[in-house]
């Protein structure tokens, strides 16, 4: 019996569940796939917006104004990669300066501090590569850049490590409530006092199980580019383009890693697990972005994916206690800005919880200290020395692109929340990020996999479950 | 800093023929570096026949060809450390590595040979779209598996891409009991070498499906299916023609990029379409001491051709290192002209006493009956005959160094169409 389940590991369930684990509480994370952050947490923009976009009055206002300025501290706590590098609107005529007026106007309603509207003399200077269409940009200089999964892997991995209990491969396929919540999974029965849905693309699935059917979750594709690292990178900061009736535009950014991202577009799909790419779409995008910076580097481009939004018929953050099942949270349609609203929502989500208890005793315990695995390759040359000396593999190149140590990898594996496929090891410490793509590591972390989980090397998956890589030995007697 | 008098980077066939012939050249100090578990390079997973009919006038396999080296290495004392990986270069020749055994490691050199070989293009690089499910390989990932290893990578292949390590592949998952569907060239030939298309596909029945190419991978988890299209003259697909064929794995083999991340450290330049360093014609770089060879200047497709090549740079180092590195006698620069895709070496010295000068070059298309143009400004000093040109097949011109001496003229090759 759990005080609090949550269903969805993804940067919200994971937040809330590390927010929970400061309280005296048994708490449950629930997640139907075989790693954290594996659906709209994976594959987004990995922008923490500066807030002056939405309506101040909206859910998706507030909670986007509160998160952003929590990144400094929480990212340093979990030593997760963040980067305060400030965005632009770019206007591509004096009609469109009209809109970054609009939006300047609503942001000071937001209270997002810092803006200025840069003309293009000034704009240049900054960012040199911008295309000549380009008339002025509304500076944020509070917007930054994170990497997602690593920061659900961390959250996930701290909340863990205080006590939360963490249920992969479990997935749930209906919910009773007499006194409590019974959650039936394919890996039995869960029962818990307070259920909260943090489901993403499949929040209203999960809330019709137990609750009257309120809304609807559509996903929204979008697709991207994803560039290798360049000595001069495209861009410095977030480069957004005009909003126009036409839809929001493409944005060009740099990653934490620094590389460079480039899209997204937004289709609605049927299929909710529907993440596959599409050339016209991927030409469009690239249509589009050359307007913002003109010689766009395409030959560099080292990948191509998509991810979804779950995009809620409310049109807002649907973050509250059901009122026809008390105990059961809602916390749905967490789109665009949710990434930026994340850790805001998880203080809220908590206080939630927290007012259902007369007096709920803090985790004396708790700490919210988590280190991220060492990155080799930034180490100063005498840090390097002291940790091959501690452990040798740190010694061992695996990954030739990111330059990634075995020593690592062995580390990713054996955390907390461990890496278990090949793509985990990936998110987790970037071998097969780079330009090869896994083409000379692969087969050396399947077998780092297989040997450190004393599993079968023909049972290491590269992604989900059933993603299956080696079929069988040589020289099998075929039957 | 431990100083050494060469240090070779990479110990594959280039690296090794380089540090064989700086020794047989006098120089007593070397050192050669591996990244992997032993040397020889990608030669240990080429478990196939047809290597060393240029070096030894035998038909090897790649570990038997390796296998030359590495006794010979053996056999003249040449010191080297696998399982070792250089992370950076300096252009005062500061070389730094890393090894379980050693940690991390700093040392210097009087010169550098560059022998990092090169490493494949991936799904990315040629932009198709889909799911990204398991099943996807490198057909060059995928020859690790199988040959090293001892894994299978699947059971009903697809494979896009017509140059050489596809056509083995082809033909070596065919011999596992995989079937394969067929192999895919976006152009209107076969990248690969001739005999390669004969003896792999041709031999087995494996379809050869010209002007073709993926445009979409389906499948979840795993490939489920591919969707084909046709090219028409400008590569670009034929509306209406796809086709969805069911399959659970797809192999790239679409080309080889030299792996300079390292030269690009030391400052060295590259060619911006070989993608390696620029080299004169002693496989000198643009950096002081440091010469590069192998498929880390040019992807070559036969590996005598990359052992020549490297008996050249560690032959000129160990004159460099020896003082003996003469005066330039020439500023020939070269330049790819009509219908060739580049030209190595980039530039001509001749700082030694060289009676010819090699040049290696690829042609852009397919022709016949053509002839090679070589041009020293506008004054053609040497023609030759071809009956059939491809850019799958390196070719070799050589002209008399006496045509280059004390010159600083443009060298230019074309192809032109015999007669006209």
């Amino acid at each position: 019996m759990y005080d609090v389940a949550i269903i969805g590991a993804g940067v919200i369930g994971a937040g809330i569940a590390r927010e929970l684990s400061r309280y005296d509480i048994n708490v449950a994370l629930i997640e139907k796939e075989n790693d954290v952050s594996m659906g709209t947490t994976k594959a987004n923009s990995a922008i923490i917006h500066a807030g002056y976009d939405a309506l101040p009055n909206t859910n998706k206002g507030k909670f986007n104004a509160l998160g952003n300025p929590m990144f400094d501290k929480l990212c340093e706590e979990l030593d997760v990669p963040f980067k305060r590098i400030g965005s632009y609107v770019l206007a591509f005529s004096e009609e469109e300066v009209k809109t970054l007026e609009e939006l300047y106007q609503r942001g000071l309603d937001n209270n997002i501090p810092g803006m200025e509207i840069v003309k293009r003399d000034e704009l240049l200077k900054r960012e040199p590569n911008l295309g000549d269409q380009v008339v002025a940009g509304l500076f944020a200089p509070t917007a930054g850049i994170i990497g997602p999964w690593e920061l659900t892997i961390a959250l996930a991995e701290n909340a863990v490590e205080n006590g939360v209990e963490l249920l992969l491969n479990h997935e749930v396929l209906d919910i009773k409530k007499n006194d409590t919540f019974k959650v039936i999974t394919n890996e039995g029965v869960i029962e818990t006092k307070y259920l909260i849905n943090c489901a993403g693309v499949f929040a209203d699935e999960i809330h019709n199980m137990i609750a009257e059917k309120s809304f609807e979750i559509k996903a929204w594709k979008g697709q991207y580019y994803l560039l290798d690292k360049m000595k001069e990178p495209v861009v410095n900061s977030i480069m957004f383009q005009c909003p126009t009736d036409k839809g929001k535009g493409i944005l060009i950014l740099p990653t934490v890693h620094n590389n460079t991202l480039i899209g997204p577009d937004s289709e609605m799909f049927d299929d909710k697990d529907d993440v596959e790419t599409d050339s016209d779409n991927l030409s469009f995008i690239q249509e589009k972005a050359k307007r913002t910076v003109h010689n766009l580097p395409m030959n560099q481009v080292i990948t191509s994916f998509a991810g979804l939004r779950a995009k809620p018929s409310t049109k807002d953050f649907i973050i509250e206690e059901v009122k026809d099942v008390p105990g059961f949270f809602d916390v749905a349609g967490i789109e665009s800005p949710g990434l930026s609203s994340a850790p805001a929502i998880a203080v809220y989500v908590a206080d939630l919880v927290k007012a259902k208890y007369e007096d709920l005793k803090e985790n004396i315990a708790f700490n919210p200290i988590r280190k991220a695995v060492p990155h080799f390759m930034s180490l100063s040359n005498e840090e390097k020395q002291a940790l091959i000396a501690k452990d040798a593999r740190y010694g061992r190149i695996v990954c030739r692109c990111e330059w990634i140590t075995e020593g690592e990898i062995v580390e990713s594996i054996h955390r907390k929340v461990g890496a278990t496929t090949v793509d985990g090891v990936k998110r987790r410490v970037r071998p097969g990020m780079g330009r090869c793509q896994g083409g000379f590591c692969g087969a050396k972390v399947m077998e780092i996999l297989s040997r450190e989980l004393k599993k079968d090397i023909k049972t290491i998956v590269k992604d989900r479950s059933d993603s299956y890589i080696i079929t069988g030995e040589t020289k099998e007697v075929r039957s | 800093m431990k100083h050494y008098e060469l240090v070779v980077i990479g110990g594959g066939p280039a690296g090794l023929a380089a540090a064989i012939e700086a020794k047989k050249n006098g120089i007593e100090d070397i050192l050669v570096i591996e990244r992997d578990k032993e040397l020889g390079g990608i030669l240990q997973q080429c478990i196939h026949n047809g290597f060393g009919l240029q070096m030894f006038k035998e038909e090897l396999t790649g570990p038997e060809y390796a296998e030359r080296y590495i006794v010979e290495l053996g056999k003249m004392n040449i010191p080297y450390k696998i399982d070792t990986m250089v992370v950076d270069i300096t252009a005062d020749k500061e070389i730094s590595y890393m090894s379980v055994a050693e940690g991390f490691v700093t040392i210097s050199a009087t010169a550098i040979v560059l022998a990092m070989g090169c490493r494949e293009r991936t799904r990315g690089a040629v932009s198709i779209s889909g799911t990204r499910p398991s099943g996807v390989y490198n057909a060059g990932m995928a020859q690790l598996l199988i040959n090293t290893e001892g894994f299978n990578v699947g059971k009903k292949v697809i494979i896009l891409g017509s140059g050489d390590i596809g056509l083995i592949m082809a033909r070596r998952l065919t011999l596992e009991g995989a079937e394969v569907v067929g192999v895919l060239s976006r152009g209107g030939y076969a990248a690969g070498l001739a005999r390669n298309v004969v003896q792999c596909l041709d031999d087995f029945n494996i379809p050869l499906m010209l002007n073709r190419t993926i445009i979409k991978i389906n499948g979840k988890d795993r490939v489920e299916s591919v969707v084909l299209v046709d090219m028409d003259e400008n590569k670009q697909p034929i509306p209406g023609s796809e086709e969805t064929v069911e399959c659970d794995t797809v192999l790239f083999s679409v080309g080889l990029i030299p792996e300079n991340e390292l030269s690009e450290k030391a400052d060295i330049h590259l060619d911006r379409k070989t993608k390696g360093p620029l080299v004169d014609d002693t496989m000198a770089t643009d950096v002081d001491g440091i010469f590069a060879c192998g498929n880390v200047v040019h992807v070559h497709d036969i590996v005598d051709f990359v052992s020549f090549e490297s008996e050249k740079a560690g032959k000129n180092a160990a004159k460099y290192i020896q003082g003996i590195r003469g005066k330039s006698r020439s500023h020939v620069k070269t330049k790819a002209g009509n219908g060739i895709g580049y030209i190595v070496p980039q530039e001509i010295q001749l700082v030694h006493d060289e009676k010819i000068v090699e040049l290696f070059t690829r042609v852009r298309h397919v022709d016949t009956d053509v002839k090679f143009v070589v041009k020293l400004g506008d004054k053609v000093i040497r023609e030759i005959k071809k009956n059939h040109v491809t850019p799958s097949e390196m070719e070799k011109i050589v002209i008399a160094a006496s045509a280059l001496e004390l010159s600083n003229e443009i060298l230019t090759v074309e192809v032109t169409k015999e007669g006209v």
